[in-house]
C-alpha cells in the first residue's frame, strides 16, 4: 500500500551540523503516526521540511507515491499539508472566522463578504464539534479553543496530512481527551496524522505506529503494539528508565529555607513550610495551583504582601531578585525562552549573567575569570555547544536549561528554586539535570523543584509539597508518596469526589 | 556527499558575515579615492571627519539605547535646545562656563525624564521620546524667541573651530566618545548588562540586573551627550539656533543600524557603529564633491539604509 506521505533519504545540513541524515519512512492514510526522539533528534527539522518552511539538502518528500516539490509554506498548504505547531499561528486581534480563512477570505471585488465568511466559519467549527462564536477575537479564547481553531483552519484548507507538534503541552486532561477524540475522527476520515510528543502515555493511548529518530538518524518505524515503553526509551537514548533520577538518600544538614505565612498574588492563603539544607523538596500541583507564584514570591520577583523568608535560620529582607541572589537564593524560571536565556547573546555571557557582578572590579568585568568560569561550567554540565561564543538560541532546549542552571553554580547558593527544570527537554538531558540537582543537595544546597510530572517529582524528591488552588495542602515524605496520593491531593475537591 | 562548507563562495560569504560593514567601508573608501576627484585631499578628509563628528558623538550613546532595546528620538531637539540655552545663558551671565553647564544640565534633565518615563512608568520609548522631542523643540523656540541667538564670547568658538595636530577638536572629542563608549560596552558590567537587558529584559531581571536603573542611566547619558553635541555645534556656528538639526535623530539611528545594531536590542558593537557613521559621511561627502543636488542625497541615504537592512537580513537568512 502506498503511503500518503513518505520521506525518502531526507537529509538536512546546517553549517557544522547534520540535523537529518538520510531519513526514510512512510505514513499511511488513516493512521496516527507517532514521531519521537530526544530534543535535537531532528523532529522539528523534519516538520519544517514537511511544512515547506525549509528545504531538505538531499532527499525527497513523496505524497501518495509522487515526489512533491512544493516551494514554501504556501505550496505545502496547497498540497494538503498542515502543520500545527506548539506556538499556534493565529492572529490574536482578528476574529475566529477571519483566522479560519486567513489568506483566502470570501470576497467580491476586494470586499470581504462577511455573512458568507461567518456562515462558512460556523460550518467548519461544527465539523469538529466546536460551538465557538465565529466573531470572537482569537486573543480572548483559552488556549485549548485556539488549538481547535487551528485544527479547523487546517480543515478549511482541505488538509489530507496533518502534523501536530506537542499539541497537549498546555492543555488540561479533559481538553486532551477532546483533542484526542477529534484526532481519531480525522484519522477515521482517512487523513494521515503525524503526532510529535514527548509524552509516552499519549503516544500509547493515541497512536498506532511510531517512528523514532536519534541524532538525526532514523532508528526504527514499527507498530506500537510490538513495542513497550522500555523499548521506546531504549531506542531513543540507549538507556533504561530506572536509573535516570540518580536518587540517593542524603542526611539533612540543619535549617535551609523557612517560609512563614508568605502571601501575595496567586496565593489564596498564606503559605508556610520549611526545607532543610541538603534536602530536595518537590512541589507538585496542577497548572494554576500557585507553585510558580510561590517561587517568584520567595525570590522577590513578585512583591509579597506579607510573611517572611529565612535562610539558614536568618530572616532575610528580599525586595527584588537582586536581594535574593545576594542572600544565596536563586531561581531557574519556568519559561526558559521568555525568562531564562538572553537568546542573542553567547553561551559565555548567559553563564556569567549574574556572577560577573561579584567578580567585577570598579565596574570592569574580569574577562579572564569569565572565560574560565564558562569553560568550567560547560565541562561540568556537559553543555553541548560548538564554542562558548555561540549564541545560546542555537542550542537545544536541554543545553539551554543547563546554562540557566549553570549560571548559579559560580555563586554561593544556599537555596536553589527550580521551576519545571526539565520541561520540553529530552531524557538524556533530564537525567543529567537530575544528577546536578542531587549533587547540589549533597553539597548542602536546599533545592526546591516545582514539577508537573509525577514520575519526576516522585523520583528526585525527599519530600513533596502539594499545592491546590493557591494553597499548600500537604507535605508528603518520599516513602509515603504515590502517584495516586499526590494526584488526589492536587485535584480540586469537587473533581476528586467525582473521580 | 558534497562538502559545500569548503567552496570558495561559501568562504567569501563567511568572511562577509564576520567583517560585514567594515568591508563595505573599505571598499567604499577605496572606490571614492579612485573615482572622486579631491576626495583623498587632506582638506576634504578633515571636512568629512568634521561633518560626521556630531553624528558620531551621539551615536556612541545611541548605541547603548538601541542595544538595550529602546531608542531616543529627542536627541535632535536636545542638540538645538542645548545650543540655544548655552547662548542665552552666556550672553546673560557673561560666563562661558555657566552657559555650558546650563546646557549640559538641561540635556541631563531631559534624559532623566525620558529614562523615568520609559524605565519606571514603562511607556514605549517611541512615544515617550516623540513627546519630549516636540516639547524640547518648542522650548528652544520659546527661549530664543524663534531666532538664532548670536554668541558674543569669542573664546567659546575655540571648542568647535580649533584644531590639534591638524585634526579639528570636535573630531578628537568624537574619537574619545567612541573609545570610551566601546570600553564601557565591552569591559564593564554596565555595558554587558545593557546587552542583556536588550536581549531579554525578563531574564535580565531574574538574573539580578536592575533593568530600570540600566535604562535610566542610558537615557540620562544620552541626554547629556546630545546636549554636549549641541554646545559643540553652537560653538561651530557661533550661535544657538532653535531650528537646527531637524531629523538628526534619524541620521544617528540610521548610522547605528547601518553598523549592525539590532533595533530589537541585545546586539551591537562600537567598531561597527563607527563604520556605519563613516559610510553615511563618505557617501554624503562624495555626492557633495560630485555636485549632486542635496535633494538626491536624501534619496541616497534612505537607499543605503534600506540596502544595509536587506544585507543584514540576507546574512541571517543563510
Amino acid at each position: 500500500m502506498t503511503s500518503a506521505l513518505a520521506f525518502r533519504g531526507v537529509s538536512m545540513e546546517f553549517p557544522g551540523v547534520k540535523a537529518l541524515d538520510d531519513v526514510s519512512f512512510g505514513v499511511r492514510a488513516g493512521s496516527i503516526h507517532a514521531l519521537m526522539g530526544e530534543n535535537g533528534a531532528g523532529k522539528s527539522t523534519l516538520l519544517k521540511i514537511l511544512s515547506g518552511a525549509q528545504r531538505a539538502t538531499a532527499g525527497t518528500v513523496e505524497l501518495a507515491g509522487r515526489p512533491a516539490d512544493f516551494a514554501g509554506t504556501a505550496g505545502a498548504l496547497a498540497a494538503g499539508i498542515a502543520v500545527i505547531y506548539q506556538e499556534l499561528h493565529l492572529v490574536p486581534g482578528m476574529s475566529v472566522a477571519e483566522n479560519l480563512f486567513l489568506g483566502h477570505l470570501p470576497q467580491r471585488a476586494g470586499f470581504v463578504r462577511r455573512d458568507e465568511l461567518r456562515a462558512a466559519a460556523r460550518r467548519q467549527l461544527e465539523r469538529i464539534g466546536e460551538s465557538i462564536d465565529p466573531d470572537t477575537r482569537v486573543g480572548r479564547l483559552p488556549l485549548a479553543q485556539r488549538q481547535m481553531v487551528e485544527i479547523a483552519k487546517a480543515l478549511t484548507r482541505g488538509a489530507r496530512i496533518i502534523a501536530f507538534d506537542e499539541p497537549t503541552s498546555s492543555l488540561s486532561d479533559r481538553e486532551v481527551q477532546r483533542l484526542f477524540a477529534i484526532i481519531r475522527e480525522l484519522r477515521d476520515q482517512g487523513r494521515a496524522i503525524l503526532y510529535v510528543s514527548h509524552r509516552m502515555d499519549e503516544i500509547f493511548a493515541l497512536c498506532d505506529t511510531i517512528t523514532i529518530l536519534r541524532d538525526g538518524r532514523h532508528v526504527t518505524t514499527a507498530a506500537l503494539a510490538d513495542l513497550d515503553r522500555a523499548a521506546v526509551i531504549r531506542h531513543m537514548v540507549g538507556r533504561t528508565l530506572a536509573d535516570i533520577y540518580n536518587y540517593a538518600p542524603r542526611p539533612p544538614r540543619g535549617p535551609g529555607l523557612e517560609v512563614r505565612a508568605l502571601a501575595g498574588p496567586g496565593l489564596a492563603e498564606p503559605v508556610s513550610f520549611a526545607a532543610a539544607a541538603g534536602e530536595i523538596l518537590g512541589c507538585f500541583g496542577l497548572v494554576g495551583a500557585g507553585r510558580s507564584e510561590l517561587l517568584r514570591l520567595i525570590f522577590g520577583a513578585t512583591p509579597r504582601t506579607a510573611g517572611t523568608v529565612a535562610v539558614a535560620g536568618k530572616e532575610l529582607d528580599i525586595a527584588s531578585p537582586r536581594d535574593a541572589i545576594a542572600a544565596g537564593v536563586v531561581l531557574c524560571p519556568e519559561d526558559r525562552k521568555k525568562e531564562g536565556i538572553v537568546p542573542v547573546r553567547s553561551v559565555l555571557e548567559n553563564l556569567n549573567l549574574s556572577a560577573r557582578r561579584r567578580r567585577a572590579r570598579a565596574g570592569f568585568i574580569s574577562e579572564g575569570w569569565e572565560h574560565r568560569n564558562a569553560a568550567e561550567r560547560i565541562a561540568q554540565l556537559r553543555v553541548r555547544t560548538p564554542s562558548p561564543a555561540q549564541q545560546i538560541r542555537h542550542l537545544s532546549g536541554g543545553n539551554q536549561q543547563k546554562v540557566v542552571l549553570g549560571r548559579w553554580l559560580a555563586e554561593p547558593v544556599a537555596v536553589l528554586l527550580c521551576d519545571e527544570p526539565t520541561r520540553g527537554i529530552d531524557i538524556g538531558a533530564k537525567s543529567e539535570i537530575y544528577a546536578i540537582l542531587q549533587d547540589l543537595a549533597r553539597g548542602g544546597v536546599c533545592v526546591v523543584v516545582v514539577s508537573s510530572e509525577l514520575p519526576e517529582v516522585l523520583g528526585i524528591s525527599d519530600r513533596i509539597a502539594v499545592m491546590r488552588e493557591g494553597r499548600l495542602v500537604a507535605v508528603v515524605p518520599r516513602a509515603e508518596a504515590t502517584e495516586e496520593s499526590l494526584l488526589r491531593l492536587a485535584l480540586p475537591v469537587s473533581a476528586a469526589v467525582a473521580g | 556527499m558534497t562538502a559545500p562548507a569548503s567552496s570558495p563562495s561559501r568562504r567569501a560569504a563567511d568572511f562577509l558575515d564576520r567583517a560585514g560593514m567594515l568591508v563595505v567601508l573599505v571598499v567604499l573608501f577605496a572606490a571614492c579615492s579612485l573615482g572622486v576627484e579631491n576626495f583623498l585631499s587632506w582638506r576634504n578628509l578633515q571636512g568629512l571627519a568634521l561633518a560626521v563628528s556630531m553624528t558620531g558623538m551621539v551615536a556612541s550613546t545611541m548605541l547603548f539605547c538601541l542595544a538595550a532595546g529602546d531608542f531616543d528620538l529627542s536627541v535632535g531637539a536636545v542638540v538645538a535646545g542645548a545650543g540655544v540655552l548655552a547662548a542665552v545663558v552666556m550672553n546673560r551671565t557673561g560666563s562661558i562656563g555657566a552657559g555650558i553647564a546650563a546646557a549640559l544640565a538641561f540635556g541631563t534633565a531631559v534624559g532623566l525624564v525620558n529614562g523615568w518615563v520609559v524605565a519606571r512608568l514603562q511607556i514605549n520609548a517611541l512615544i515617550a521620546t516623540l513627546a519630549t522631542m516636540q516639547i524640547v523643540r518648542g522650548l528652544a523656540y520659546i527661549v530664543s524667541d524663534g531666532k538664532a541667538v548670536g554668541i558674543a564670547h569669542e573664546a567659546f568658538f575655540a571648542l568647535g573651530n580649533s584644531a590639534f595636530l591638524g585634526i579639528p577638536t570636535p573630531v578628537w572629542i568624537t574619537l574619545a566618545c567612541f573609545a570610551l563608549g566601546g570600553l564601557v560596552l565591552n569591559r564593564t558590567v554596565f555595558g554587558r548588562d545593557t546587552l542583556a537587558v536588550g536581549g531579554n529584559p525578563e531574564a535580565a531581571h531574574l538574573a539580578g540586573i536592575s533593568v530600570a536603573r540600566v535604562k535610566l542611566l542610558i537615557f540620562t547619558a544620552q541626554g547629556a551627550m546630545a546636549a554636549f553635541a549641541g554646545v559643540v555645534l553652537a560653538s561651530r556656528m557661533t550661535s544657538g539656533q532653535p531650528g537646527t538639526s531637524l531629523g538628526f535623530e534619524l541620521e544617528v539611528i540610521s548610522a547605528c543600524v547601518l553598523g549592525g545594531v539590532s533595533l530589537t536590542g541585545g546586539v551591537g558593537s562600537m567598531a561597527y557603529v563607527v563604520a556605519g557613521v563613516l559610510i553615511m559621511g563618505i557617501v554624503q561627502n562624495a555626492m557633495n564633491l560630485k555636485n549632486i543636488e542635496p535633494f538626491w542625497q536624501y534619496v541616497a541615504r534612505g537607499g543605503i539604509l534600506l540596502g544595509a537592512v536587506l544585507f543584514d537580513r540576507w546574512k541571517r537568512g543563510r
